[in-house]
């Protein structure tokens, strides 16, 4: 077992011990590795933590990052400074769906913060919180590329466009009924114009 | 209408496919250049089209390949920076969604210039579905011969990968790109050594913009110095304009560069005015870190004349009265926005984006959004105006990138241009709420 992170987060052997990525997530992370030169794996290291999250219910614990750095024999603080700079990695659980609701200029300039008041009214919870169930967790970020086309909101690999209140119905509606995670890396792409 | 030739075969049904891309001219440009070019001949064509980079800074591209060390027996990379994250620019993505076999070809022709045999195509992580896009394109291209080993018969071979961020506007800035692609945290480093020297893995790498590398197709299809006719004086060529805010059609816009910035924001072509019969109040011209301008200044210069869409005269008049062509992220702001709450989304952002690796940008960018959020919040005073002024001006050029002025010019050209606004807010204990909302879909449903 490599070295552990230390002194820096509540880190617990017994749940490394159960750690196992799915066959498909190894093969892809073998897959990654091939695009650099030899001795370059680090560089898949963002790539991978996307992969990790997936596997590990949406957020990357101290135990994941130990076995991500494993994979490409690298120490477990190059993953937790890489896992800790960027802002879609979670270092915290979330709920299934996470609805991310961008508020910079051109948003907020076609209502992001009504939208933003509007979901935390719905569903009971303020920026940042995650609904009792385990479904939503609400976030605020900042510019998604798509000003010509706010407000919006992210989840998972979806953009939700020229978002209205009836939209985001429609939305919560569907996410529930369907009741599973939503991840960055869901191959189901198309996304909902 | 104006002269497109990057979006020119956008509205093509299918156009994302290999198949209708090859049918309607793709690749074509591709054939020309492995085999009637060296890779020099297409580096001189570049520096003929007086090609500048589109991501914001607007070097020219040919310079920048020119750089380009090449040391015997030492990989170089070609790095296409989509990691596009700039408030208000959007244009990168609409461009690789609608048609992503024209980026990989402009990817070959690049590589093949700067004698690249490995590149990768660095895109922010939120644009997943995108890197599926093209991926998918980049495969077809495989499939075809376009992409791997001896393409076309030739003794070229080249692989193109896409890499994707994980969510941090930081890594659109070349050097923090490259750290991250290395798999570490986006912290930019200090030049010299430039990437042209000692870039990815320590080799000499170009970084260049989305739009930039497709615009080398129409630059190698019609020779560089019928690109360079198109555009005003040293503007030359056409620009792609991610036009956003309070206008009737919202939308990605490629202009031949010289355009009136009047024409573009009242013509049906274009913007088709502003929404709801408003009158205009500010532009934002080039994304989010280029200074805020009045109507009066951005329709016309300090000297009355027109001002057009082109670098030089966005930038006339300096940063007293002009502001930058920047990315090409048009935000329009009508009558009823208060540009201190708009300026407090920006700094905000760039709070939020600092890397934190400089005091001023890291320290700064935090004191200025919490000054600003009093304005709003109406505990705000008089002496707040001053003391924002004299943080912006500290951070201006005291940081490794660009990042800090960035954040700080957005700031001095509110306070320059819209002063009274501050004062105002410091009187009226604060800012009254817009229901943007309700602005927004007015036509459709009031609520």
């Amino acid at each position: 077992m490599s070295a552990q992170i230390h002194g820096v987060l509540p880190f617990d052997p017994e749940k490394r011990k159960q750690i196992k990525f799915s066959d498909e997530a190894l093969q892809t992370i073998e897959k990654i590795k091939q695009r650099y030169p030899e001795g370059k794996q680090k560089s898949a290291l963002i790539p991978v933590l996307h992969i990790a999250q997936a596997e590990n219910d949406g957020w990357l614990s101290p135990e994941v990052m130990d076995y991500v750095a494993e994979l490409l024999d690298i120490t477990p603080i190059e993953v937790f400074e890489v896992a800790s700079f960027y802002t879609m990695f979670n270092l915290k659980p979330v709920g299934k769906c996470v609805l991310e609701v961008c508020r910079t200029s051109s948003c907020w300039l076609n209502g992001a913060n009504e939208i933003v008041e509007y979901i935390e009214k719905k569903l009971g919870i303020k920026e940042g919180e995650t609904t009792p169930d385990g479904m939503f967790t609400l976030k605020t970020v900042e510019c998604l590329g798509s000003c010509g086309t706010a407000p919006m909101m992210q989840c998972g690999a979806s953009y939700h466009e020229n978002l209205t209140f009836e939209k985001i119905d429609e939305i919560i509606k569907k996410y529930k009924s369907e009741n599973k995670r939503r991840n960055y890396t869901d191959l189901e792409w198309y996304h909902t114009k | 209408m104006g002269r497109k030739l990057l979006l020119d075969k956008v509205h093509i049904p299918g156009i994302e496919n290999y198949e209708v891309y090859r049918q309607n001219g793709g690749y074509t440009a591709v054939e020309k250049a492995l085999k009637n070019y060296t890779p020099d001949q297409i580096v001189e064509e570049v520096k003929k089209s007086g090609l500048r980079g589109r991501g914001g800074a607007g070097f020219p591209t040919g310079m920048k390949w020119s750089f380009l060390a090449k040391p015997q027996g030492v990989p170089r990379y070609l790095l296409c920076n989509a990691d596009e994250s700039e408030p208000g620019t959007f244009k990168d993505r609409y461009l690789m969604e609608k048609i992503p076999h024209l980026l990989v070809e402009g990817m070959i022709l690049s590589s093949y210039a700067l004698g690249a045999n490995t590149s990768y195509i660095y895109i922010r992580g939120e644009y997943f579905y995108v890197s599926r896009i093209l991926e998918k394109a980049i495969a077809e291209a495989y499939q075809h011969g376009w992409l791997g080993k001896n393409i076309l018969g030739t003794d070229y071979s080249l692989d193109i990968f896409v890499q994707v961020g994980a969510g941090a506007y930081i890594c659109g800035e070349e050097t923090a790109l490259i750290e991250s692609l290395e798999g570490k945290r986006g912290n930019p480093r200090i030049k010299p050594p430039f990437p042209a020297v000692a870039g990815l893995w320590g080799c000499p790498t170009v970084v260049n913009n989305v739009e930039t590398i497709s615009a080398v197709v129409p630059i190698v299809q019609m020779g560089g110095e019928e690109y360079a006719k198109i555009g005003i004086g040293k503007s030359t060529g056409t620009k792609l304009i991610s036009a956003s805010g309070h206008i009737n059609k919202p939308g990605v816009y490629e202009i031949e560069l010289g355009l009136p910035v009047e024409e573009f924001i009242y013509s049906d072509e274009y913007c088709g005015g502003i929404r709801n019969g408003k009158k205009l109040k500010a532009v934002v011209a080039g994304g989010s870190s280029v200074p805020v301008l009045p109507a009066e200044l951005i329709l016309k210069t300090a000297k009355g004349e027109p001002r057009l869409m082109s670098y030089e005269s966005l930038a006339d008049g300096g940063f007293q009265t002009g502001t930058m062509l920047g990315s090409g992220g048009f935000i329009v702001m009508d009558e009823d926005t208060n540009i201190v709450e708009n300026l407090y989304t920006f700094t905000r952002f760039y709070h939020h984006e600092s890397c934190g690796q400089c005091s001023p940008c890291r320290e700064g960018t935090g004191w200025m959004e919490k000054i600003l959020k009093k304005f709003i919040d109406g505990t705000a005073t008089m002496v707040d105006i001053d003391l924002l002024w004299d943080i912006q001006s500290k951070i201006d050029g005291r940081t490794i990138c660009p990042l800090g002025d960035a954040a700080s010019w957005p700031v001095a050209s509110a306070i320059r241009h819209f002063r009274h606004e501050f004062e105002e807010a410091v009187k009226n204990k604060g800012i009254k709420r817009v229901n943007f909302y309700n602005k927004r879909w007015q036509k459709e449903k009031a609520i």
